[in-house]
């Protein structure tokens, strides 16, 4: 892995500058059943092709941010910072 | 063997460098190779085979093939031909048992035939398996290569420099040079690397120029790391152009290893650069027009031209080389013998594409070429001369010429065609599998001389085409690197906090606690330390904790809802002890929080878990977007914890009014802002040791300042060591000692935590989980009915099975016996339940406790 990823305020950096924090996944709500909280909490889709992924320029300017990614050739598509959904 | 002095050499021969090499003192001249200079000397075994121990010289001279490894002045595998001589160097052949000149192990060449074939060591030394250690270390010993010196490690200083460049040339030849001088003329940022040490001082305008420097590989991103000796570049180039040319190929047949058998381009190098006679009568073998330029240079230095034979009209029906103690005598061609002490064999030129299929290029067999060529390069990737194929003239020698005697595919691994046919033979169908099985072209020349041949044979032998097998994956290192250059410098990162000297200073022993440096003790009885704290004064440096500053109108809301624990009851000047769950309901970490303000929290972390809490709260806060601001104020502020029953005495004399510290003005649990000493002070009112106990937070640079205020008080500083004691006094866990990643609340003991009427926060349906479920083990404290200390990880048996493991013990002087924490099955965790720790492999009984060890009520840290 030596990529370059771009930071939405950095930009182009080695990826080794990064902390990858695994695909996005969808947090269940309300009071999930085991299967779902299991499902949440362990299981990962790990596709073959492109995924949204959250990233951190851990040793850059510290941003959280998404990038969608090709898994197959580390190619990334897509930067951006999320659109947080303020909670009710 | 020197010849009369040449234009075009190399040599200053008005300056003699003299060496020692293998044993015998030898000079050569300034701008000699380690490998010329000895042949001058008449030198000619250079190494001894890897499995047959064969006697092997110079083949390519080019810094190719493994026949000239030595070891030199104590780094193995160093190609002496390519090498610059030094004065003074002690040059020793390696893999060998005696002398390269008689080695003891060249009886497997003789003997070793029938029971050496390809494999063997994965059949031969399987049975019986309690003696492979014994046949591993012979194998070891017996093949390979050098030894690596004792302090390998420290001999020399590496670095690594990050590099950045537009167009990056692999490739100082004619259309490397071309190239690079085009995209000059383009702009900045052009940099020329090549291998050759001959290029050194080259001026390429505009460019700048990188010899002797091996790129290693292409990585993603357009990451090509160069070796240039001491130094390892990082490059990232926007363009790769790789002109790395073509290589000879050694021609198959058999007695191809022997001495005296070289490849073109190795006879020009001795001839043009050294002035040296390779040979007195030589026969020339090739299959392109190559070989006859290479008879004349050879006429006209004086050496004898035997036979010139053409490959491509020819189809001889033996073709051997025959030799003796390891040097070519004769060949013998269908059945003629021509006597020669120099054979000049060459199997054409293959494009040297390897950087090229790294970076994602496509290799194909071209039949007009006989070769194989790139294609399809990736963007951003550009070849250019002959690594493309471009200018080769079309060879195709048999793949193998018939005849008696081994016949090396590839003389690294002394692979022979013999050892090809056995393991097609065997089911190895692919070539992928026949190279793993055989090691054919996983030797140090990475396939650049085998790779070809290797699998010309196999489609000779399987009866398909070159095109239809394919080759190879390459992969990087695509040149033999020091380890020393891809670890690059020892540098350990280091953490001292801003009161670090002060504990040196007093003599404290330092050891490592993660990445910072903590003081063990200060004496060399820490048992005095915690007895400090209980009867008088303690003090201890906490600066490593985490700290975290949260300040936001959504401070409380962002809080609530990372820990299972509440914090909008709180009053400002409160403090509570938190533990961070993951979704998993796992513990992550813990720690207190104190409530400075309406909006403010100052939010505590373990020593170890600063920089990941942190990422942990930014991480959540990116999801939820709350108006909030965190800050790592970990490395700002010092702190310190004055603990013992004269605490609050000696606090306040270093405040303006005692008052403020009194039993009523300052509760256990409370937080406020002190000038203690002038020092402007965050106190907290907590109690980790289990005394009363005042953790002062101040601006780093004050820290020492601090310190020697409170030891000017009569606080006996005290070390991790004693802390440890006095926190399992009180049976207080620390996160990833007690605990570990499948630990949850309620496992270990802190069910009245989390609080799940709360809404929704990390963790809690997890926790929800767990409250209902039974756990398999619980984190319980025990103590020993013996004064024995079993070790940390000790097992814990009940009835002759394993029942748990003990996370902590130490022996308590307060309480006057070894204590510990430990996990024990469910059904064994009731408090008086007797089990049994193994202790020096004897099993020893221990009672099963709840709770603190010492002070249970807690009143002395309330007090």
């Amino acid at each position: 892995m030596s990529f370059l990823l771009s930071c939405p305020y950095c930009g182009p950096r080695p990826v080794d500058e990064y902390a990858y924090f695994g695909e996005v996944t969808k947090r269940p709500s309300g009071s999930p059943s085991l299967r779902e909280l299991t499902d949440y909490v362990y299981f990962r889709d790990n596709v073959a092709g492109v995924q949204r992924e959250w990233w951190q320029h851990r040793t850059g300017c510290g941003e959280w941010f998404l990038a969608d990614r090709d898994t197959r050739t580390n190619e990334v598509l897509e930067v951006m910072l999320p659109d947080p959904q303020r909670p009710a | 063997m020197r010849l009369e002095p040449r234009s075009g050499e190399r040599i200053d021969r008005s300056k003699a460098v003299s060496f020692t090499f293998a044993g015998w003192k030898v000079t050569g001249f300034e701008g000699d190779t380690i490998a010329s200079a000895a042949f001058a000397a008449g030198k000619r075994v250079f190494s001894r085979s890897f499995k047959y121990h064969r006697p092997r010289g110079l083949l390519c001279c080019s810094g190719h093939c493994p026949n000239c490894q030595m070891t030199v002045d104590g780094v193995p595998n160093v190609r002496v031909c390519t090498e610059p001589v030094r004065e003074g160097a002690v040059v020793e052949g390696q893999n060998v048992r005696w002398s390269l000149d008689f080695d003891f192990m060249s009886v497997t060449d003789k003997i070793g035939g029938p029971f050496t074939p390809v494999g063997f060591y994965y059949r031969t030394f399987i049975r019986p398996r309690a003696l492979w250690p014994l046949y591993e270390k012979f194998l070891r010993s017996a093949a390979g290569l050098g030894k690596l010196p004792a302090h390998a490690g420290h001999s020399r200083r590496y670095d690594t420099e990050h590099r950045r460049a537009r167009v990056l040339v692999v490739g100082g030849g004619a259309a490397g040079r071309a190239a690079a001088l085009a995209a000059a003329k383009e702009g900045s940022g052009v940099v020329l690397v090549d291998e050759d040490d001959r290029l050194a001082g080259l001026e390429v305008p505009g460019v700048e120029v990188l010899a002797p420097a091996t790129a290693l590989g292409v990585w993603e991103g357009g990451l090509v790391p160069v070796d240039a000796g001491t130094v390892l570049y990082r490059f990232r180039a926007e363009k790769i152009v790789v002109a790395t040319g073509a290589t000879e190929q050694p021609l198959v047949f058999p007695g191809n290893d022997l001495i005296g058998v070289m490849l073109p381009d190795g006879v020009r190098r001795l001839i043009r650069d050294f002035s040296l006679r390779p040979g007195e009568r030589a026969i020339v073998l090739g299959a392109d027009d190559d070989m006859l330029a290479i008879a004349s240079e050879l006429e006209e230095v004086g050496i004898e031209v035997a036979k010139v034979l053409d490959l491509r009209d020819a189809r001889p029906r033996e073709l051997v080389a025959e030799g003796r103690k390891g040097r070519v005598r004769r060949v013998v061609l269908d059945g003629e013998p021509y006597g020669c002490d120099l054979v000049v064999a060459s199997g054409g030129r293959q494009p040297a594409y390897s950087l090229l299929a790294q970076a994602g290029a496509r290799i194909e067999y071209d039949e007009s070429l006989g070769v194989f060529v790139p294609t399809e390069l990736p963007s951003g990737i550009e070849a250019v001369g002959g690594v493309t194929g471009e200018g080769l003239p079309r060879i195709a020698p048999e793949p193998v010429y018939p005849g008696k005697g081994k016949c090396f595919v590839c003389v690294c691994e002394d692979v022979t065609t013999k050892d090809m046919k056995r393991a097609i033979g065997e089911g190895f169908d692919s070539i992928e599998l026949a190279k793993r099985y055989t090691t054919a072209t996983m030797g140090p020349c990475q396939g650049k001389l085998c790779h070809l041949s290797s699998i010309r044979v196999y489609a000779q032998e399987n009866r398909m085409y070159e095109a239809a097998i394919g080759t190879t994956t390459a992969r990087p290192p695509w040149a033999p690197v020091e380890l020393g250059l891809l670890a690059g410098r020892e540098l350990t990162p280091t953490r001292r906090g801003s009161i670090h000297w002060r504990h040196e200073e007093a003599g404290a022993t330092i050891l490592w606690a993660g990445p910072w440096m903590r003081p063990y003790a200060y004496g060399d009885k820490p048992e005095d330390e915690v007895r400090a704290v209980h009867e008088s004064l303690g003090l201890i440096d906490v600066s490593t904790l985490g700290k975290l500053l949260v300040e936001g109108p959504d401070a409380v809301a962002l809080l609530e809802r990372l820990y299972p624990n509440r914090f909008g009851d709180m009053k400002p000047g409160r403090i509570r002890y938190a533990v961070l769950t993951s979704d998993g309901g796992r513990i992550m970490d813990d720690g207190t929080i104190a409530r400075l303000a309406e909006d403010l929290y100052y939010v505590t972390t373990t020593s170890t878990g600063a920089d990941a809490v942190t990422a942990w709260f930014e991480w959540w806060n990116a999801v939820w977007g709350y108006d909030v601001e965190i800050v790592n104020v970990t490395g700002a502020l010092a702190a310190v914890n004055l603990a013992g029953p004269r605490a609050r005495e000696a606090l306040g004399r270093l405040v303006e009014d005692p008052d403020d510290v009194s039993a009523d003005a300052f509760k256990y649990l409370d937080a406020k802002h002190l000038e203690v000493a002038g020092i402007p002070t965050l106190a907290l009112r907590i109690g980790f040791v289990g005394e009363l106990g005042y953790e002062l937070h101040c601006p780093s640079p004050a820290g020492e300042r601090l310190w020697d205020a409170l030891v000017g008080e009569g606080a006996q500083p005290f070390g991790l060591e004693p802390q440890r004691v006095l926190r399992l006094e009180k049976g207080h866990v620390i996160v990833g000692q007690d605990t570990d990643s499948e630990s949850n609340l309620y496992s270990s003991g802190m069910s009245w935590l989390p609080k799940l009427d709360k809404d929704d926060f990390v963790g809690k349906f997890a926790l929800e989980h767990f409250a209902q479920r039974d756990e398999k083990e619980k984190l319980v404290g025990f103590t020993m009915e013996e004064n024995v200390l079993p070790a940390e990880g000790a097992q814990i048996v009940v009835e002759g099975r394993p029942a748990g493991r003990v996370t902590s013990a130490r022996r308590s002087e307060a309480v006057g016996e070894v204590i510990g924490l430990a996990w024990v099955a469910t059904d064994r965790s009731e408090p008086g339940t007797r089990v049994e720790i193994v202790v020096d492999r004897l099993r020893k009984g221990a009672r099963v406790t709840h709770g603190a060890f010492y002070d249970p009520s807690g009143e002395r840290m309330r007090s």
